[in-house]
Order: C-alpha cells, then structure tokens, then sequence
C-alpha cells in the first residue's frame, strides 16, 4: 500500500534492541497485567488497512488487542505480559511502519466534548424555542403567546446556564484582566436579552427575545466548535509525526547488568550503552568505543562528527556506526536539549504580544456598542419618560448589534484557512499565526534539514562491472552514515552474501564477497595506493584496487530555489542563520542567491539576531528544523518546521509542514494573504449590517421576528463569503512563474571531516 | 387550544429523546473515528466490536 503518502514513514525505529523497552515505557497499565499503547501507523487508509493491521497484530504472541483508528490514522494495542511484544517489527512485517507518538497524556480531549455537548443543547432549545416562535410572530392569541413564552423560558434557561457558560467564562476572565474581548458584548447582550424577555413573559408582555439569545448562542457554538476541531486535528497529527527524542536508554549497571531506564531517572555517572541507530539521550563523554555521530539535528552541522574515548556528546546526536559507551554528566533536565527549553522561554516574544484580531475589533466594538445602548436610552427616557419602554429599546440595540456575524467573522475564515493548508501539507497550531504570517517582511531559514536535505543525493557512480555496484549497494544498506544511506537508496542489491561485515567509524564499512575484500569508504583506506589519484572521496575498492567511485553533492530540498524566488518576488527579504560551518553554508547561499546569511551561530546567537531584527521593526518568519534552532522558532514573530524537525522545534513552530520540497512555504503565505482579505471583507461586512439595523433598532422598531432575521442572515452571510476561500491556482502562481529561472542547481559536497 | 396542550409537551418529549440519543452516543465514541466508520462497514468480521468499542475494553481477554 503506498497511497496517502503525505507523512513521512522514513526514520524507521525498528530493528533497534531498546524498541521494545520504549515501547513497555510508553504504555500505560490498565490493571490485570494488561497494557495499552498508541502507535501512530501513516500508512493506513482503507477497510483493507484496517483488517491486515488489525487481524495482523492479533496473531502475534502477547498482543491481546488492536484497534485500529483511521481518522487520528493510529493503532491502539493492548498487550499483556512484562515486556512489550515486538509491535513496530511486526507492523513493519505487515507492510505498515508505525511509531511511537509524540507525549500520550491527554488522549481524549475533555474541552472538546465539553464544546459539543453545549451546542448540542443549545440546538436544541434554539430549534424548539423558534418553532414556539413561529406560532407566536403568525399572530398566536393572548392566552397561547403566553404559554408560549413560559415554555421557551424554560427551555432557554439551561441553554444560557450551559451552553452559554463558556461565553461567559471567557467573558469575566477578559475583563478581570482589565482587557476585553468578543465574549464580553456577547455575555452582556444574551443575558440581558434574556432578562429583558423573562421580565415581559412574567408581565405577560408582547415580545420575547428568547430566540433570539439561544440562536445566537448556538451560531456562535458552531463557529467555536469548528475552530476547536480544526486546532485539534492539527494537534494530534503534529503528535503523530516520528519522534525523535528517545524516551529511555539502556543502562550497564556495575554488575553486568542491562536495564532499560526512563530517560527521567538517569543520573550523571551512569554508563549508558548506545546501539548504532540510537540517540544520546543526555549530554556526557564518550567513555569507550568508536564511531560517528550524525549532529543535523543537534547542531546544524552537515559532517558526522567523528567520536572516541573522552569526546563530549550532546543530547539528541545520533549514533551512525559503531556501538558506544558513555558516561552521563548531567540529568536530561539539565542536558542540552533542556537548555534549549530554556532558551525558548526566555526567547518568547512577538508572539505573546500579538493580540488576535477579533480581540481587537472587540476593544473598538463593544465601547462603540454599549454607549450606543446608553445613550439611545438616555434619549427615549428624555423622550417619552417611560422606564420600560426606554430599557426595552436600549436592550433590543444591543441585541440587534450583539456581534453574531463579528464573532463568526474570523474563526470560520480561519477553519477554511486551515483546511486549505491541510490540503497543502502544512498544519497549523492556532488561528493566530494565519493572522501573524500575512503581515511578515523577513524570512530566515536554517540550513541544514530545512534549506537542504538530511541526506546528500549521490549524482554520479561509475564501476566497470555492474555487479560491483550492486555489491556497494548492499553494502551500504547496513550502514546508517548519511552517504551509505543514498548510496544503498539508489541501487538494488538483490543476491549479494555478505559476510564478515565490519563498519570502521570515519573511513567505512568493510565486506567479504565470495573470495574478494569489499571496502565501501574513504579513498585512502579502501584502497591501496588511494592517495595517489586527487578528488577521490567516496569509492568501492576491490582487494584494494578501486573497483567504483561515487560523487555526492548537498541536495536542497526539491523546489527550493522556487520557492525563496517566490517569497522574494512577494517582497520578502530573505536570509540564512545556519550553525554549520562557513564553508558548506556559503555554498548553500549561493545556490539559492542568499545575500544576507550567517554561519557558525549558536541557538543564543540565532535568538539575538532574531531579536535583532524585530527590534529594527522587522516582522520575522523563521524556518527550521533543528533541536539548535528551537529557541529561534520561539523568538521568531511567527516559525515552520519541517515534518522531520526535532519534536521540540516542530512544537515550538507555529506551521508545519508534511511534504518535502519547500512549496509550502509561499502557499501558506498566498493562503494567509488570502484568508485576511476574507476576515476583512466580512469586518465590512457585519460592520455594514450593523449600519443599517442600528438606526431600527435606535427608533424602536426592532421586533422580535426582525432581529432573528437579521442575525441568521448577517451570519450565513459571513460563512458563505468564508467558503469562498480558495487554495489552487492563487496559491500556486507565485511558484510557477519563477520556474522560467534555472533548474535545480546543485553544490559539490565536500569530502566528510 | 386544547390539542396544544398533549401536542406541545410531546414535541418537547421527542426533541429531548433526540438531545438524550445524541449525548449517549456521543458518550460511547461513536464520534471518535469517523473516517473509520465508513471503512469498516466493508469488513466482514467484527459483528461484536462494531460501533467505536472504547479502547478501555480489552478484546479477546473477556
């Protein structure tokens, strides 16, 4: 099954030794020596999927259940027993790779059904108060009105004390903050709507507004409901990317022992064991063993740094090829990957400051609003005198001018706006950065993993024999070091015996074949006279004499000149902040004509030219994907991360995006620019239908049939013009004109170290 | 004027059976996997995990 290949299955956690700890680690204990994990399985999309998963996993030994959940595209799997089965291994067998997903603690989201609780009982006293209503607005007599307005009194009421708490909440905390917000005009124009209704019904009046509060209650519920849905599906498929911290790590005890430890209780002085394909859980020295670690996302830098005894590690390094012992010398909240976190809360800037823009049209509405209700009664008191004439004018003011359509304005622009993303690729954590990524000037990206690939792309092999290449494929394909990992991705292997495999750390991976010595590595020891012939970097040597040689270049992610083209043409200026040496990011910035950029910076370094920038006025979106760029997503005025960003950046950015080339960086842009001329035009819009139903309701001619009306229609109205928002072809010019520049160019890669 | 007076409390009786019926089903996770849902009326099997079945309860241990 290769369909639905929007996530990344790449990174594969099986195979490992310590799988299956992490997995006992991840699980939760339902009694009964029962145990639960979710895994998240991308790969899923039919009833098909569901079964061969499903029946699949029932068949291996120790698993009790499965359940497979296409919507969060997980697997839930109850297990029984002391330790984990094999499920990622089996999962792999089965043709579906999963993972363990991001933190598992809040599983079902209690706000959300809170949300739809509430609106389903307010749909339901809006619907059966409006029935009553009809009969009443047709002329109903006296004696039925009333009896009438008694039974929706009575169904308006839990409608207000439930479903209209969570306006109210919202509401009172605004304003004990001294700030105020759309809740506010909403809470005071429904309670007192209400009020005003129930005062009419005990004194058998003509009108009553309880249609009028409980539909408005519910409008405003959908749109509340949409926006939390689309908040959470982001949430829960941001969760479901592979993770890449590791949650544990196996630790040699002094007696010989190997325990599987959460990585919370690992004290400095312990010794941890690391399996080729593991990461450093926690910063320490390299206490036995050689090897090299892959630092991309780490620390930006391109080259596996190479490690003996007595090197000093870093949290989140990977470990390409030899097995490894190490000391810890700090707990993993104190370890690079914590200072990181720190770093980020420090960074946290433009961002807090933001104030939605609902919020802010709320500050100019609700003063405008409410004077206009005192001051109408003002005048009708001056007028005619009468109390309760003049309070139920200034009443139906504010119920005619209660912001149904304003409070739908935005949220329902953005749900669209995320779903147009979502189709795109890309998820976005909150409405507010649509509203943030349409006003930026700046974009700064990262370099490695975000400007380019983790993985350099192999441009040209050449062997006399065919069968050589073969042999370097399957080779490589038992080493993870990023330049094996392209080598074995290009060729088949199918036939090769390997034996006597032996990966030297720094130079390469050696095989016997039949009778001959295969090395796969440096020149100058695969072969026996290597450093003879220049410009050898990478080459197979046959019993010592070069039987193939490779060349690899720094490949940029697909599409990325069209895109910094694009994000230029839009008027961006555009600059690189990378932590890798100058060499390899000069190269990379003039491959994209990148003026403005920086090497060498550390994650404090990034934060301070970001700050830099915003206190020139500048308005920032930073790209990145590293554990070392985490504080600068945080800084920035609004961030993305690539879907194969460390978990700390892709949640400390507000986007991210699932696909690999770097299109969606100029279609969220087009996407948001977009989405703020809807959010205007329906400002326009609700302000208008205020303009003219301001002066009815002013005179005193609002009844309660007008103001149903005129709220159902001024907020179908703004829904509609929401749908209208469109992500094809608008979003995808900017991308297509630059193409007519050159094509993919590409950087020499320097030989590693 | 006096048919309203079954007519009425029976409407309320049957929108209220039908706000009852939602919170209920809402409560059993019926909601929780829609796309899935739609999928798995293609499987033969699973008469009896039909219907969102809460993870909480462990299948063939029963």
């Amino acid at each position: 099954m290769s369909c639905c290949a929007d996530l990344p299955t790449s990174v594969a956690a099986g195979g490992r030794p310590a799988a299956r700890d992490e997995i006992s680690i991840a699980s939760r204990d339902l009694g009964r020596d029962l145990h639960q994990v979710e895994l998240a399985v991308p790969g899923v999309h039919c009833a098909g999927c569901i079964r061969a998963v499903e029946t699949g996993l029932m068949q291996v030994s120790g698993i009790e259940d499965a359940r497979v959940n296409l919507s969060t595209k997980r697997v839930s799997v109850t297990w029984c027993g002391e330790r984990a089965p094999d499920i990622l291994d089996a999962l792999e067998k089965l043709g579906f790779p999963g993972h363990l997903t991001g933190s598992d603690d809040a599983r079902k989201d209690p706000e959300l059904g809170r949300l739809i609780r509430a609106l389903a009982v307010a749909g339901f006293s809006a619907m059966n108060i409006m029935l009553l209503s009809v009969s009443v607005w047709s002329g109903a007599d006296l004696a039925t009105r009333d009896i009438f307005h008694w039974i929706s009194a009575a169904l308006a009421l839990p409608a207000l004390l439930y479903s209209g708490r969570i306006f109210f909440a919202s509401a009172w905390s605004a304003l004990r903050h001294g700030r105020t917000n759309m809740d506010v005009p909403i809470s005071v124009g429904v309670c007192l709507a209400f009020g005003l209704s129930l005062y009419d019904t005990i004194h058998s009046g003509p009108h009553a507004y309880f249609d009028a509060a409980t539909s408005l209650i519910f409008f405003l519920l959908i749109g509340r409901t949409l926006d939390h849905v689309m908040r959470e599906r982001t949430r829960v498929a941001v969760r479901g990317l592979v993770q890449l911290a590791p949650r544990g790590a196996t630790v040699l005890r002094e007696d010989g022992r190997r325990d599987y430890v959460p990585i919370d209780e690992i004290e400095p002085g312990l010794h941890i064991a690391l399996a080729a394909g593991d990461r450093i859980p926690v910063d320490g020295t390299i206490s036995e063993g050689t090897s090299e670690l892959d630092c991309t996302i780490a620390t930006g830098e391109t080259a596996p740094r190479r490690v003996e005894t007595g090197s000093g590690v870093q949290a989140g390094m990977l470990n390409l090829s030899g097995p490894l012992t190490m000391v810890a010398s700090k707990r993993a909240d104190a370890s690079f990957l914590a200072e990181m976190t720190r770093l980020m809360a420090a960074a946290e800037g433009g961002r807090a400051r933001y104030r939605r823009l609902a919020d802010r049209a709320a500050a100019l509405y609700s003063p405008v609003v409410h004077a206009t209700a005192a001051l109408t009664f003002l005048g009708w008191m001056l007028a005619v005198g009468d109390w309760h004439t003049a309070i139920t004018v200034a009443i139906a003011v504010l119920i005619i001018t209660c912001p149904c359509a304003l409070g739908l304005a935005v949220p329902i622009v953005q749900v669209m706006a995320a779903r147009r993303l979502f189709e795109n690729g890309v998820l976005v954590k909150d409405g507010s950065a649509i509203e943030r990524i349409a006003e930026i000037d700046t974009a700064v990206f990262d370099k490695t993993g975000t400007l380019t690939l983790a993985q350099p792309r192999l441009v040209s092999k050449d062997a006399s024999d065919p069968h050589d290449l073969a042999v370097a494929s399957a080779i490589a394909g038992l080493s993870r070091h990023p330049l094996s990992r392209s080598i074995a991705a290009d060729g088949a292997a199918a036939g090769i015996v390997l034996s006597d495999v032996v990966e030297h750390p720094g130079l390469g991976i050696e095989a016997r074949v039949a009778d001959s010595v295969y090395r796969l590595g440096r020149a100058e020891w695969a072969l026996a006279n290597g450093t003879l012939e220049p410009n050898l970097n990478t080459v197979l040597g046959r019993d010592g004499r070069l039987a193939g040689r490779f060349t690899f270049e720094i490949a940029l992610r697909p599409r990325a000149v069209d895109a910094i083209d694009a994000l230029r043409k839009a008027g961006l200026h555009v600059a690189m902040l990378s932590g890798d040496a100058p060499g390899p990011a000069s190269e990379v910035a003039e491959a994209l004509d990148i003026e403005d950029f920086a090497a060498s910076l550390l994650p404090a370094e990034k934060v301070a030219r970001l700050q830099t920038m915003a206190a020139d006025g500048r308005k920032v979106l930073m790209v990145g994907d590293g554990i070392n760029d985490a504080p600068a997503l945080a800084a920035a005025y609004v961030s993305m991360a690539p879907s194969t960003a460390a978990d700390i950046g892709r949640n400390a950015a507000d986007f991210v995006f699932l696909r690999d080339g770097l299109e969606p960086i100029p279609t969220t842009l087009a996407i948001a620019h977009e989405a703020g001329r809807l959010v205007r035009q329906n400002f326009a819009l609700a302000v208008g239908y205020n303009a003219i139903a301001l002066p009815i309701a002013i005179a005193g001619l609002v009844t309660p049939l007008i103001a149903a009306l005129a709220m159902s229609f001024s907020s179908i109205l703004v829904v509609a013009n929401a749908l209208r928002l469109k992500s094809g072809e608008l979003a995808r010019r900017p991308v297509s004109t630059a193409k007519t520049r050159t094509g993919p160019r590409q950087v020499a890669l320097e030989p590693a170290e | 004027m006096s048919s309203l007076l079954y007519l009425i409390p029976l409407a309320l009786l049957l929108g209220a059976a039908a706000l009852a019926a939602f919170m209920w089903s809402l409560r059993s996770g019926q909601y929780e996997d829609l796309d899935g849902a739609a999928e798995r009326i293609f499987l033969e099997v699973d008469g009896d995990r039909a219907g969102g079945g809460s993870p909480e309860t462990p299948g063939k241990s029963q």
